[in-house]
């Protein structure tokens, strides 16, 4: 790999509270090319913020700095808002976890991925609405027409997070940032979604970011995988090395998950060390 | 100790008709620990809500601890002394404005059961939580915590069953174990009969010995822990459900069916 297409150094969010400041992500470094990357970990290790603040979403009253934090070229701390609001939706989108909460509920699934393609591209309408189906039919939706006038309540979880993804892949981003896209849902139904995911980001030779707390999960999908602890970034591993990996805390939460093929009595509980978080 | 015959859930009527459960049928013995183990929608925990009187429109014939339950009819206080139930969301299932001690002394006071105080000490200390605890509010405790006073206030009436239903799926791995480890030893010290209700096939078969699959409110299967184990379930569905639990395959997601 050349030039990768993010460069991350020295990644920090903070958040001011009465309590003090919060640092939320703490110097987190990482290059993307076109591959899949997990960042896996618990709740509140800043695996979520990290995603977010690469697009400057970080809710107020939060601050991102960084080192560097470079996507093909293109400084994203310090693009203007007009720039990032192209790149947005436009070379990197987001999926976020539950279709319920993305999706507007008033208006229906066509007019919707409709939207976002016309936000990006100059198409007619009805230009827009065959490309819309036609992205459809990509996610493997078996009636398009129905699901394009349905209304987001009419349709499944499965189904609904098929048209985030259907959406955001619509303008042909460069990279995807994926945060728990499938966790809302049955397990068979994820590994589906996961597998329509996975076939259009190599189709496409996209970027892929994913996010999850699913050490297994992301080990077996992704390339490479974060492991984050605290804001930071305790391990960085190739995925299918996970089961060689170093680090007490990655090897604690592999050990502390229940196994269907072995039925010990008592699981390995996580012992944590302050000393991880320098 | 429980036995449950032709078991049929049906909420709503005409259009809205659902019938979430049919016939379900099986028998757990005094101390043994069975799972229920689905997808979404599967009736799993409409099974659940049922035995314990909270779904209140099911037909067939169900025994607890020898007592035979009507449905719609509200049960006795002797029963919600045998059953208890631990919810999924500990977030949820606490009272926000209710301190630790409060929450654990509704149960003692609803049975006029005596010496609240010592009692509660005594469920504190089972479920690993210190004095320290007593007089907290639901948003000073982690997850885990929460979970903790929620199973402590099930045992604090000395139940001989425990409903489970998805006690960990809120959880964060780490603290799953924790968790899940808490439940073993206390089935063990106290002898509890567990019914558990998960959508994940590797904490029911570490808890259970005996374990219900069900899709689209029937059971399609019963199968041993150990024959999960050694990856010999006789049903297709719950040959996918394993596979499916193993990670992401690409190749094997080709071959799921849809079992609709």
């Amino acid at each position: 790999m050349s030039e990768p297409l993010l460069s991350v150094r020295d990644l920090s969010v903070s958040f001011d509270t009465r309590k003090g400041v919060v640092e939320a992500v703490r110097g987190v470094s990482f290059d993307l090319g076109r591959e899949k990357l997990g960042i896996v970990g618990e709740s509140g290790s800043g695996k979520s913020q990290t995603g977010r603040a690469l697009l400057r979403l970080t809710p107020p009253p939060g601050r991102v700095s960084a080192k560097t934090m470079t996507f093909d070229g293109i400084d994203l701390l310090g693009a203007p808002d007009r720039q990032l609001r192209d790149l947005r939706g436009g070379r990197i989108s987001m999926v976020m976890q539950d279709p319920k909460y993305s999706l507007n509920p008033v208006m229906t699934v066509g007019r919707q991925i409709r939207e976002a393609y016309r936000a990006h591209t100059k198409v007619s309408k009805s230009g827009a609405k065959t490309k819309s189906l036609e992205m459809l039919e990509a996610v493997r939706i078996r009636d398009p027409e129905r699901v394009y006038r349905a209304y987001p309540h009419e349709v499944s979880g499965g189904m609904g997070q098929r048209i985030m993804i259907a959406m955001m892949l619509i303008t042909d981003p460069d990279l995807l940032i994926a945060d728990e896209p499938t966790s809302a849902l049955d397990v068979t139904v994820q590994l589906q979604v996961l597998a329509i995911l996975d076939d259009l980001v190599s189709q496409r030779g996209m970027g892929l970011i994913f996010i999850s707390h699913d050490l297994n999960l992301v080990a077996s999908f992704c390339d490479r995988i974060l492991v984050m602890y605290g804001g930071q970034v305790m391990e960085e591993l190739v995925a299918a090395e996970l089961h060689n990996a170093q680090h007490p805390y990655t090897r604690g939460l592999l050990e502390c998950l229940p196994q269907v093929d072995s039925r010990d009595k008592d699981l390995p509980v996580l012992t944590r060390d302050p000393g991880w978080l320098l | 100790m429980i036995d449950i015959q032709n078991l049929n859930v049906v909420f709503g009527s005409g259009a809205d008709r659902v019938h979430a459960v049919k016939n379900v049928s099986c028998r757990i013995a005094g101390g043994e620990s069975f799972g229920l183990v689905g997808e979404s929608g599967s009736g799993k925990s409409t099974v659940l809500r049922a035995l314990c009187g909270l779904a209140t429109g099911w037909d067939g014939e169900v025994t607890i601890d020898g007592e035979a339950l009507e449905a719609g009819a509200r049960r006795s206080d002797a029963f919600y002394k045998t059953v208890q139930m631990v919810f999924q969301d500990p977030y949820g299932s606490l009272h926000p404005r209710h301190t630790v001690n409060r929450i654990l002394s509704e149960p003692i006071a609803i049975q006029g059961l005596d010496n609240p105080g010592s009692r509660i000490d005594e469920a504190l200390q089972q479920v690993g939580l210190g004095e320290g605890f007593r007089f907290r509010f639901p948003h000073q405790l982690s997850g885990g915590q929460r979970q903790r006073v929620a199973i402590a206030r099930a045992l604090i009436l000395k139940p001989k069953i425990l409903l489970l239903d998805e006690p960990t799926s809120a959880l964060d791995v780490s603290v799953q174990a924790e968790v899940l480890n808490l439940l073993m030893r206390l089935r063990e010290e106290l002898s509890l009969t567990f019914v558990l209700v998960s959508h994940d096939l590797a904490v029911v078969s570490h808890i259970c010995d005996r374990i219900a699959v069900m899709r689209n409110g029937e059971v399609v299967e019963e199968v041993t822990a150990d024959d999960l184990a050694r990856g010999q379930p006789a049903d297709r569905y719950t040959r996918q459900l394993l596979l499916a639990s193993k990670g992401y395959d690409r190749a094997a997601i080709d071959q799921f069916e849809d079992f609709g």
